[in-house]
C-alpha cells in the first residue's frame, strides 16, 4: 500500500494549496441522505463474510442515514466488529453488496472506503505514539501535495477541535494521551479527511464514565451537522440515551433494526442474547451434563462450618476507579466442593481474577486468600505448588508454548516432576507418565509430537485442559482451586459436555471453581453460584436455582436496577 | 499486498522449496558468492582468480586451515554469547565488548600471579575470563531488570566503554617498562601461553569453543533446564504462569553468554597475541553476533557458520595481500552471505 509521506510538508511553514482542508464540514449535502428523504447515505444488502466454517455476517442488512447515530449491539462473536470492517474494507465480503449515496460502492479495501466519506475509529486506535497530534493528523490525510502548511494544519485542528468539542493540544504527543483524548484525536483524522460515515468499535469500551457523556455529546454535534454515526457497543443504557437507531446482531445475522423510540433494555437484552426474558431452563444438551450431576452430588457438597474458602478474593482493586480497566474492588469466596460462575461481557476485569491471582497484574490493594493464607508474595511456583490451576482466556498466547511439541506443553513448568530428577532428560520417560496420568482422560489429545502450533484451537484448548485438570502438581490427587475461562471454548459439542463433565468431577473432589463463561446456558447449569461483574465490579451476586437471565442480562449489559 | 505477492511469485522461481534447509543454506551461499563474483567483475577484478587464491589461501594449504581454525575459535566463543541468551529471548550484541573484558581479566591473572605451573595458570586465566565477560553482560541484564534499559542497546554501547576501559591499563599502569612506549603489556610468560599445534598459529584454545559447543547443545536438547529455557524464550509469559522463575533464566543465560564470550578474550591473548594491547578483537565479537544468527542460534549449525565467516576473512586478507582488495570488500561478502542465508530463510517460513 502506497503511503503519503507529508514530512516534507509538516516542517516547512509555506503556506500554499492548501485549500482543500477548508472545504471540510459542509461538505455534507444538508439533508440529501438523511432519514427523511428516505434515502440512506450507506445500504448493505446482504452481506455474507465466512472465515473457514464460521459464518461471522449472514446476509446482513443495513441502512444508515446522515445525521444519525446508529448503534450495532450484540454480544461478543455477534459478529458486529466483523461487518465493520466489512464496510471499512478490512475484510471483503464473500456475498452481496454496499451501497455508498445510492451509488454501488466497491471497496476493496481501508483506502478506497476512505475516499468514499467512510472513516473508522479502532478500538485500539491506530496513531503513532511517538508522534504529536498533528503529525499524526497530516500522516491520515489524503494527499495534500507536497507542501502543507503546519501553521494552517494546526489552525484548522483547532477549529474542528472548537466546533465539536474534540479539544487536545495540536502539539501533544500522542503518548502522553489518555485514551479518551486518543480517541478525540481519531475522531478529528476523520472529519478532517472528510468522512461522512463514521464507523467506532466499542468507543465506550476505553473511557471512565464522564468521558463517555462527553462522547456522546460530540456524537450529537456531529450529527446536527448531517453525519452519520454508526457505532458497536454490548452497553445498553449507552444505546438507550445515545442511538437514533439500534441494530440488533445475534450469531452474525440481524435479529432487529429499527428506532430506537419506544424500545426498552428487556427488548434489547432479549433479542441481544436470544433467550426468553423469563427462562432459567438452559440449553437440552447442557441439561444433560446436570442431570449427571445433581443426584449424586447433594450430599458431597456439604462443608463444615468452619473450613476456610478454598480461594478468596477481599476487596481487590488493580487500577483506580477512573479506569475503565482493571478490579474495582471485588470480593468473593469459593468453598471446597463449589463452583462459582462469573457472568459478563468479556473484558468488564474477569481476565484480571486469574491474571491477579498469579501476580501477572499487581493489586493495588485488598489480598487474595488460598485456604486462609494471603498469596502475597508468593511467587507462581507456590501458587501452584497449593494447588491452583488456570485454563487461560487466550490458552494458545497465555498458556503455551507454540514452537514446543504437545507433550512438552502438557509438562511446561513442571519436567522435574515427570523425568526422575536426573541431570538428562528423559523424554521416554515423561511420556509414558504423562499418558499413565491421561489414561482415564476422556478427551482426545494430539499425536505428542506435534507442534503446537500446528495445531487448532479446539486442540490446544484440549491440551490446555488435560494439563490443568489432569496433570498439574497434585491436582490429580488433592484439586484445590480452579480457575476456568471459557473451558469449552473451541470444542464441539461432545468433547464440550465431557469438558463439563470433568469440572464437575474436579468439584466432587473437593476442588473448588471459579468458571468464567461468556455462555449463560453452561454457567447456569454447573455453577453452585453466580456473580456479574461489569466494568471491574460484582454487580449481582445469587445463588444459581434463584437467577434470572433476564436479570443477568440487565446486570451484564449496565442496566443496574 | 503487492510486493507479499510479488515476493512469493519470486520465490516460487527463485528455489524449490522443499528443499531441506542444509542444501537451501547452500544455495544462498552459492548466491551470496556469485552476486560478489559480479561485484569483482563490475570493479575490474577476475572474480575466478580471486575465488582460486581464496581457496589457496584458506582450504588449499596447511597454514591457510590453521588460519581458518584460528578466527573459529573466537567466532564461535562469542557467536555461542549470542546464541545462548537468545535462546531465552535476549539479544546480546555485546560479545566484543566481554571479550575485551575477558581478555583484560585474563591479562590481570597472567600478569600478576605467577603460578608457576600451565595447569594452574591457564585454568586460573580461563576462568578470570569467564567471570569478566559474565561480570560485563551481567550489567546489561541489570539495567534490564531495574530501569528496564533494551539490552541491545546497553550490550551494544558497553562494547566501546569496554574498549576504552581496557586502553587506560594498556595505556597506563600496564604498559610494558621496556616496550619503547607501545601500549602493550609485558609478553606472557610461557605458563600463561596456551601451547600451539605443530609449528601452526593454531593453539589449544581450540578445546574451549568444541567443550562449549557440545556442553551447550547438550544442555539445550537434552536437559530439563534447557527445555525450561526453550520454554522461557518461546513464550516468557506463558513460562511465568507455570511457574518457570523466568528472571533467573534471563540472568543466567546472559551470564554464560557473557563468560563465553570472555574466554574468547582469554583465548586471544593467551593463544594469539601473548600480551594485552588495544584492538585484539577487531570485531571477533560482532562477527561471533552474525554467525549466531545466520545459525538461527543453533550451537551445532553454528561450527557451520563460523567456519564460513572464518574462511571468508582469513581469504580477505589474503585478497588483500595478493590482490590488492580492500579489506571492506571482505566485510560486503559477508553481509551478502549474511542476508542471503537469512533471506532464504525467511522465503521458506513464509512458504509453510
Amino acid at each position: 500500500m502506497p503511503i503519503t509521506m507529508p514530512w516534507s510538508g509538516i516542517f516547512s511553514n509555506a503556506s500554499k494549496n492548501n485549500n482543500r482542508l477548508e472545504a471540510t464540514g459542509d461538505a455534507l449535502q444538508e439533508g440529501a441522505f438523511s432519514v427523511v428523504s428516505g434515502r440512506p447515505m450507506l445500504a448493505l444488502r446482504g452481506i455474507t463474510k465466512r472465515f473457514q466454517d464460521l459464518v461471522a455476517n449472514d446476509n446482513i442488512d443495513l441502512d444508515v442515514y446522515g445525521g444519525e447515530v446508529h448503534a450495532v449491539l450484540g454480544e461478543n462473536g455477534a459478529g458486529k466488529s466483523t461487518l465493520m470492517k466489512v464496510i471499512y474494507g478490512v475484510h471483503q465480503p464473500e456475498g452481496g453488496r454496499i451501497e455508498f449515496k445510492g451509488v454501488d460502492a466497491r471497496i476493496q479495501s481501508p483506502r478506497d472506503s476512505r475516499n468514499l466519506g467512510i472513516g473508522m475509529v479502532f478500538q485500539n486506535f491506530a496513531l503513532v505514539p511517538a508522534l504529536s497530534v498533528t503529525e499524526n493528523i497530516a500522516l491520515f490525510l489524503p494527499d495534500q501535495g507536497m507542501i502543507l502548511s503546519r501553521r494552517n494544519l494546526v489552525r484548522k485542528i483547532e477549529q474542528v477541535s472548537e466546533k465539536y468539542n474534540l479539544h487536545v493540544s495540536p502539539s501533544a504527543r500522542i503518548s502522553d494521551l489518555t485514551m479518551g483524548e486518543r480517541q478525540k484525536v481519531e475522531l478529528i483524522k476523520l472529519i478532517m479527511a472528510k468522512a461522512q460515515v463514521l464507523i467506532l468499535d466499542e468507543p465506550t469500551s476505553v473511557l471512565a464514565p464522564h468521558e463517555v457523556q462527553g462522547l456522546f455529546e460530540v456524537f450529537n454535534e456531529l450529527r446536527q451537522d448531517g453525519y452519520a454515526i454508526l457505532f458497536i457497543t454490548h452497553k445498553i443504557p449507552e444505546v438507550l440515551t445515545s442511538a437514533d437507531r439500534i441494530t440488533v446482531l445475534r450469531h452474525g445475522a440481524v435479529v432487529s433494526t429499527g428506532p430506537s423510540e419506544g424500545v426498552t433494555g428487556d427488548d434489547l437484552v432479549s433479542m441481544m442474547m436470544g433467550i426468553d426474558p423469563e427462562s432459567v431452563t438452559p440449553k437440552a444438551d447442557i441439561q444433560r451434563a446436570v442431570e449427571y450431576d445433581s443426584k449424586k452430588l447433594a450430599y458431597q457438597r456439604g462443608v463444615a462450618a468452619d473450613t476456610a474458602a478454598a480461594i478468596e478474593f477481599k476487596d481487590v482493586w488493580t487500577s483506580e476507579a477512573n479506569d475503565p480497566r482493571g478490579l474495582h474492588g471485588v470480593s468473593f469466596q469459593v468453598m471446597p466442593g463449589h463452583m462459582l460462575g462469573v457472568a459478563g461481557i468479556s473484558g468488564n476485569g474477569q481476565q484480571e481474577l486469574g491474571e491477579t491471582l498469579f501476580g501477572m497484574v499487581k493489586s493495588k490493594s485488598g489480598g487474595i486468600f488460598l485456604a486462609g493464607q494471603s498469596v502475597k508474595g508468593w511467587p507462581v511456583s507456590a501458587i501452584l505448588e497449593a494447588g491452583v490451576s488456570y485454563i487461560t482466556e487466550d490458552p494458545i498466547n497465555m498458556a503455551t508454548v507454540p514452537e514446543m511439541r504437545v507433550d512438552e506443553n502438557l509438562v511446561l513448568g513442571e519436567l522435574d516432576n515427570y523425568d526422575g530428577g536426573g541431570i538428562w532428560l528423559n523424554m521416554v520417560q515423561v511420556r509414558r507418565k504423562i499418558a499413565d496420568a491421561l489414561a482415564e482422560f476422556p478427551l482426545a489429545l494430539a499425536p505428542h509430537e506435534t507442534r503446537l502450533d500446528k495445531l487448532s484451537g479446539g486442540n490446544v484448548q484440549r491440551v490446555i485442559l488435560a494439563r490443568e485438570m489432569e496433570l498439574t502438581r497434585e491436582v490429580a490427587k488433592s484439586p484445590k482451586v480452579l480457575m476456568a475461562y471459557y473451558p469449552t471454548r473451541g470444542l464441539d459439542v461432545v468433547n464440550a459436555e465431557a469438558t463439563r463433565r470433568l469440572l464437575m468431577a474436579y468439584r466432587d473432589r473437593g476442588g473448588a471453581i471459579v468458571l468464567i463463561s461468556e455462555d449463560l446456558d453452561e454457567l447456569l447449569a454447573l455453577s453452585d453460584n453466580m456473580v456479574v461483574m461489569f466494568q471491574g465490579n460484582i454487580v449481582g451476586r445469587f445463588p444459581t436455582e434463584s437467577a434470572s437471565v433476564r436479570e443477568i442480562g440487565m446486570l451484564m449489559t449496565g442496566q443496574n436496577e | 499486498m503487492e510486493y507479499g505477492r510479488t515476493l512469493d511469485r519470486a520465490q516460487s522461481i527463485a528455489i524449490d522449496l522443499t528443499a531441506p534447509p542444509m542444501v537451501r543454506s547452500i544455495l544462498a551461499i552459492i548466491f551470496a558468492f556469485t552476486v560478489f563474483g559480479i561485484f569483482l567483475a563490475i570493479i575490474g577484478r577476475d572474480p575466478f582468480d580471486a575465488y582460486f587464491k581464496m581457496y589457496e589461501g584458506t582450504l588449499g594449504s596447511k597454514v591457510g586451515i590453521s588460519e581458518v581454525g584460528v578466527r573459529m575459535i573466537p567466532f564461535m566463543l562469542t557467536g555461542l554469547a549470542a546464541s545462548i541468551p537468545a535462546r531465552v529471548g535476549l539479544i546480546n550484541v555485546g560479545g566484543e565488548g566481554q571479550l575485551y573484558i575477558g581478555a583484560w581479566a585474563a591479562t590481570g591473572v597472567a600478569l600478576y600471579f605467577g603460578f608457576g605451573n600451565i595447569w594452574i595458570m591457564l585454568p586460573a586465566m580461563a576462568i578470570a575470563g569467564f567471570i569478566g565477560g559474565a561480570l560485563w553482560a551481567g550489567i546489561a541484564i541489570l539495567l534490564r531488570n531495574l530501569r528496564n534499559v533494551n539490552e541491545v542497546i546497553s550490550t551494544l554501547l558497553s562494547n566501546y566503554v569496554a574498549i576504552l576501559f581496557v586502553n587506560v591499563f594498556v595505556f597506563g599502569a600496564w604498559k610494558n617498562p621496556t616496550g619503547f612506549g607501545y601500549p602493550y603489556t609485558s609478553d606472557f610468560a610461557t605458563e600463561a601461553i596456551l601451547p600451539a599445534i605443530a609449528g601452526t598459529r593454531l593453539h589449544l584454545g581450540l578445546i574451549l569453543p568444541a567443550v562449549a559447543v557440545v556442553a551447550t547443545f547438550l544442555f539445550l536438547s537434552r536437559t530439563r533446564w534447557g527445555a525450561n529455557m526453550r520454554a522461557v524464550g518461546g513464550n516468557p509469559d506463558a513460562a511465568r504462569r507455570r511457574g518457570i522463575p523466568v528472571l533467573r533464566y534471563l540472568v543466567i543465560a546472559m551470564l554464560v553468554g557473557g563468560g563465553l564470550a570472555g574466554l574468547a578474550g582469554m583465548s586471544e591473548v593467551a593463544g594469539i597475541q601473548h600480551h594485552l594491547r588495544p584492538g585484539i578483537s577487531n570485531s571477533l565479537g560482532f562477527m561471533g553476533f552474525l554467525a549466531s544468527w545466520m545459525a538461527g542460534h543453533n550451537p551445532v549449525t553454528l561450527i557451520g557458520t563460523s567456519f564460513l565467516i572464518a574462511v571468508i576473512v582469513v581469504g580477505g586478507d589474503v585478497l588483500q595481500f595478493s590482490g590488492g582488495l580492500p579489506s571492506a570488500a571482505m566485510l560486503i561478502l559477508i553481509g551478502l552471505v549474511l542476508f542471503s542465508i537469512l533471506g532464504f530463510r525467511k522465503l521458506e517460513r513464509k512458504a509453510e
